[in-house]
């Protein structure tokens, strides 16, 4: 490697989100040597979060979600292009379409994809889809255009509740199956999800909760599902929101500890091996990190979060190109939102890292509100409905460990007592069909550990 | 012209849905949704718009150039 | 000098003209106790924690009583100065006829009114080779929108005027003066305002315009009808507000690039620039310099504890200036990026007419900018208003 950082042959695998941010700041950082991007998609980056939202309801296609960019990367972009394996002693990146190509430092940011239907010849049927690509996005915004009867969506965590709440703004009927006891669960524990739940069926969504599905049926077109409780349902689209999966297993044989909660780093995005040693030229971003986070014990997390993707890659892109000593932890604080049913839902912390939870502010039956979490006896999270103005003062209050419960004294005419603070309810993340999108996933950055324990 | 919110930051103060009406809209009282591609015509009141968010959370560029080099 | 006279000398008329090495001083103070018992906070963090703390009340009834000068009919006070969820509900209500989500695109479409408003006082400067930017346009522009806007008669201003300088001034914060004659007259001003305003709009049931007193009186939804005394003490907030703070920010703006006439130049070559000048004056030279609040607990604000009840003053203004927050914060540089000014506050209770004042304050800089070129201050320092929490010219006379 050439002594000056700035120099030198700098690869990227995955051409999204924390990929161009990382090309961005590479350039802000002032690296001047050669930038390859790697992507298998053919678009250039674009914006996720639109396909659950303004995409299903045909205000906005699916392929104009384009990223604009902060600067030109000025960077060798190889698109429609997969990442077969990686050769860390030759450091190089085998590709598929044959030659490899050469690195001194490699980020890997390959995110995740859409954890597909079980049962291959079934999910192979027409209409039913998934949801990650924009391509995906396109599919499921056309037959929900073309009207269909209704639309069974198989998961209710974020992304499963998002196209619901789509569906019924398109006055579509739509059904929505979890294993779990009420939607949003397995990220926000058992009193939100009870607002959760009533916000659905107040819209007219058909909630079933603590049933699965145990089959799809159709004759090459999907027309209707089986579900555990010996019913069956008919529907025109079947979309599984079951989660994520990590895009890891192109680097099964590389050494480093991937697996299926993702590829572990320490607390500057470098990349462990194995054995749990660091390494110092992969470093890694995104969807598809684990990372130690101090707030809450050290413990790895796994993050499916935009503002997360973003700051990763900021401070794995300046350690790249930063002797030591000025590398900079990535320590900030998860934060999270998503949209659905007319509110704006935003979580700061990891709620699932709890034992009791209480309303600090608002009320369920107001629909807006904060909800604080506590765990042995201190803040780690809180979430917002409707109240994002209130969301920094929480963070901060996170940031410092701050006591749980909060004092007394929200400015919003309520006795100064706060309410009782209830058990958080965080269920196991195995009961659920959909993936909660932050994860606490132990200590160890072996993948052993991920072997071990099956993920959902 | 391409515009991206950090919706981590928005919090929702809506400024940029009253300077740019037919580019980003509330949904409820709260939720910020908005058309990535800037329609023609709209530029200037998007660069309002970005000059407004009192958090600074739009983000106003060009579409990366992935052509060759 | 003691930091504990600090809100005595900022709130001294003399310091009008610039308070700003008062304001260093203050944050180099941390919170500052004052001799009459409050609070000044002046740290960039510091003001914007508090406006983000629902321990934090805009409510003066939660003053304790030992601090309370100025004591307000409930009935008269309005959202600015209340917190969740009346103020939630207040201010929402207020809005539906306004802005987004029930009407996105109300403001966007007075922009042809308000060039042409714009328009009509240019011309009316022409020929003449003196000018008081504060009587010739800053202050009748804003007065004739919000007139139009929430359906006063433009005629009537000079009945209102007095009432709005008297409401002021009941608002404005002072040190160590003897509070019942300010209480008195802006007492008896908001409640003559505030029936005018119900007058006005009552003749409208029925029979609406496009004006907002007409949708606050007609509106079919039951759960979003203001009771007589909230229409009253809501429209004096908007009236007042819409015209008493943009005034400011448009003198302020012409004085300010009047003493940076390279800026100037560059504004008028690049008038690209200009929503961000605007920006960039709210930072420099706000309108609106003090904000109270009370906290309801005992709160740590930067290492001192503040006690529940005592009141608290954010210096907003000093805040916009602080280094740890802006780089090289004395400068005005219209092309400032990464720049989250107090101008308009924070939070809950940020600015209601933001988009408004940002649309008048715009086309108005933009329209005089060619003007300005030639122009001269006559006086500089300018004659000040009255007021330390909204400052701003009396009169700005300028050679043209
Ligand atoms: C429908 C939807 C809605 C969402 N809504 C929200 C929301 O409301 N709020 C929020 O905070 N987050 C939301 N997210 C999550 C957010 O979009 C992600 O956190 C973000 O996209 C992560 O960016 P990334 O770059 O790490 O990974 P990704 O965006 O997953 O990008 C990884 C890229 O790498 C490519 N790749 C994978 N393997 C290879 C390989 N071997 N070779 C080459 N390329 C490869 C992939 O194809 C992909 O293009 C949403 C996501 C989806 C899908
Ligand atoms: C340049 C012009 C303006 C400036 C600098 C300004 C500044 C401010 C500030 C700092 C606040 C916060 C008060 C607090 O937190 O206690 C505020 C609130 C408010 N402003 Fe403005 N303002 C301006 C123009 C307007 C206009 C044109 C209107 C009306 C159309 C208006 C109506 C209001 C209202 C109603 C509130 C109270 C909001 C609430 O409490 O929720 N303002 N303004
Ligand atoms: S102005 Fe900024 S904070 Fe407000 S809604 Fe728009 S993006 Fe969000």
């Amino acid at each position: 490697m050439p002594g000056d950082l700035r120099q030198g042959r700098i690869v990227i695998v995955g051409a999204s989100l924390a990929g161009l941010r990382a090309a961005e700041t590479l350039r802000e950082a002032g690296f001047t040597g050669s930038l390859t991007v790697v992507g298998d998609e053919p678009h250039p980056p674009y914006d996720r979060p639109p396909l659950s939202k303004q995409v299903l309801l045909g205000r906005v296609a699916a392929h104009a979600t384009a990223l604009p960019a902060r600067r030109d990367p000025d960077a060798d972009w190889r698109l429609g292009v997969r990442a077969t394996g990686l050769d860390p002693i030759g450091k190089r990146v085998l590709l598929a379409d044959g030659e490899p190509l050469p690195y001194d430092r490699l980020l890997i940011a390959t995110g995740t994809r859409a954890r597909p239907w079980p049962d291959q010849a079934q999910a192979a049927l027409d209409g039913v889809l998934t949801l990650r690509t924009s391509d995906d996005a396109a599919h499921l915004a056309e037959r929900l255009a073309a009207g269909p009867r209704r639309v069974l969506v198989i998961g209710a965590g974020f992304t499963g509740s998002e196209i619901a709440s789509a569906c019924r703004e398109l006055g579509i009927e739509v059904t929505v199956a979890e294993r779990g006891p009420a939607p949003l669960v397995g990220a926000l524990g058992g009193t939100l999800s009870q607002l959760a739940a009533g916000l659905q069926r107040a819209h007219g969504v058909d909630l079933r909760c603590g049933v699965t599905v145990t089959a799809l049926r159709g004759d090459g077109r999907f027309t209707g599902a089986d579900l555990s409780d010996g019913s069956h349902l008919e529907a025109d689209v079947c979309v599984i929101a079951m989660g994520a999966v990590r895009n890891t297993e192109w680097l099964a044989d590389s050494g480093l500890a991937a697996g299926p909660r993702g590829l572990a780093c320490d607390a500057g995005c470098r990349v462990f091996d194995q054995y749990g040693i660091v390494t110092d030229d992969v470093f890694v971003a995104g969807d598809v990190a684990r990372f130690p986070h101090p707030l809450f014990e050290y413990q790895m997390l796994s993050l499916e979060h935009w503002g997360n993707a973003v700051a990763q890659a900021e401070v794995a892109a300046h350690n790249m190109v930063s002797p030591g000593p000025s590398r900079r932890p990535h320590l900030a604080v998860p934060v999270f939102w998503s949209s659905q049913f007319g509110l704006n839902i935003k979580s700061v912390g990891v709620p699932t890292f709890s034992d009791q939870v209480l309303i600090a502010q608002g009320s369920i039956a107001e629909g807006r509100l904060v909800a604080v979490y506590g765990y042995r006896g201190r803040i780690t999270a809180a979430v917002t409905v409707n109240m994002a103005k209130w969301l920094e003062h929480y963070q901060g209050l996170i940031e410092t460990a701050a006591p749980f419960p909060p004092g007394p004294g929200a400015a919003d005419a309520r006795p100064l007592v706060a309410d009782f603070p209830v058990p958080s309810n965080v269920p196991d993340p195995r009961g659920l069909c959909h993936g909660p999108t932050v994860a606490l996933t132990g200590h160890l950055p072996d993948r052993r550990l991920s072997v071990v324990r099956p993920a959902g | 012209m391409r515009i991206v919110v950090d919706l981590t930051r928005c919090q929702g103060y809506a400024q940029c849905v009253f300077l740019a009406p037919q580019v980003f809209e509330l949904h409820g009282e709260e939720a910020l949704r908005y058309d990535p591609a800037v329609p023609d015509g709209q530029l200037d009141r998007v660069r309002q718009a970005a000059a407004a968010c009192p958090v600074q959370a739009i983000l106003v560029g060009e579409q990366v150039n992935t052509g060759a080099r | 000098m003691a930091v504990d006279s600090l809100l005595e000398r900022i709130t001294d008329y003399a310091s009008r003209p610039d308070p700003y090495p008062l304001y260093a001083e203050l944050r180099a103070a941390g919170v500052a106790r004052q001799a009459g018992g409050g609070y000044l906070v002046g740290a960039y963090h510091d003001i914007v924690a508090l406006l983000h703390d629902p321990r934090i009340s805009s409510d003066p009834r939660n003053i304790a009583a030992p601090y309370r000068a100025l004591v307000q009919p409930e009935e008269q006070i309005s959202f600015i100065r209340l917190d969740d969820p009346a103020h939630h509900r207040l201010r929402g209500l207020a809005m539906r006829p306004f802005g987004p989500p029930h009407s996105p695109g109300r403001l966007d479409a007075m922009r042809g009114q308000i060039a042409q408003i714009t328009e009509e006082l240019i011309e009316g400067l022409a020929g003449r080779s003196r000018i008081d930017i504060v009587e010739d346009f800053a202050y009748p522009l804003p007065v004739t929108v919000i007139c139009r806007l929430l359906g006063v008669p433009r005629e009537d201003e000079p009945v209102f005027r007095e009432w709005s300088a008297a409401i002021i001034d009941f608002a404005d914060i002072k040190a160590g003066e003897d509070p019942a004659e300010r209480q008195r007259a802006g007492g008896q001003a908001l409640t003559e305002m505030g029936r005018y305003l119900v007058d006005l709009a009552e003749r409208r049931r029925g029979h609406p315009g496009d004006d907002m007193l007409s949708a606050f009186v007609n509106e079919p939804d039951p759960a979003g009808r203001l009771t007589r005394e909230e229409l009253a003490a809501t429209g004096v907030l908007l009236l007042v507000a819409g015209h008493e703070t943009t005034v400011n920010l448009i003198a302020n703006g012409v004085l300010t690039l009047l003493r940076h006439r390279d800026q100037l130049e560059r504004l008028r070559r690049e008038p690209g620039l200009l929503p961000g000048a605007v920006e960039e004056l709210l930072r420099y030279e706000p309108p609106v310099h003090l904000r109270q609040r009370t906290p309801l607990a005992n709160i740590e604000v930067a290492g001192t504890t503040v006690p529940k009840g005592v009141p608290l003053i954010l210096v907003l203004a000093a805040g916009n200036r602080d280094p740890k927050r802006f780089h090289d914060p004395e400068r005005f540089d219209p092309a400032r990026t990464d720049n989250q000014h107090l101008g308009f506050g924070s939070g809950v209770h940020h600015c209601y007419g933001a988009p408004l004042a940002r649309i008048e304050a715009q086309t108005a800089l933009g329209a005089l900018l060619p003007r300005l070129v030639g122009a001269t201050l006559v006086q500089d320092p300018p004659p000040y208003r009255r007021g330390a929490m909204l400052r701003g010219p009396r009169h700005l006379p300028i050679e043209l």
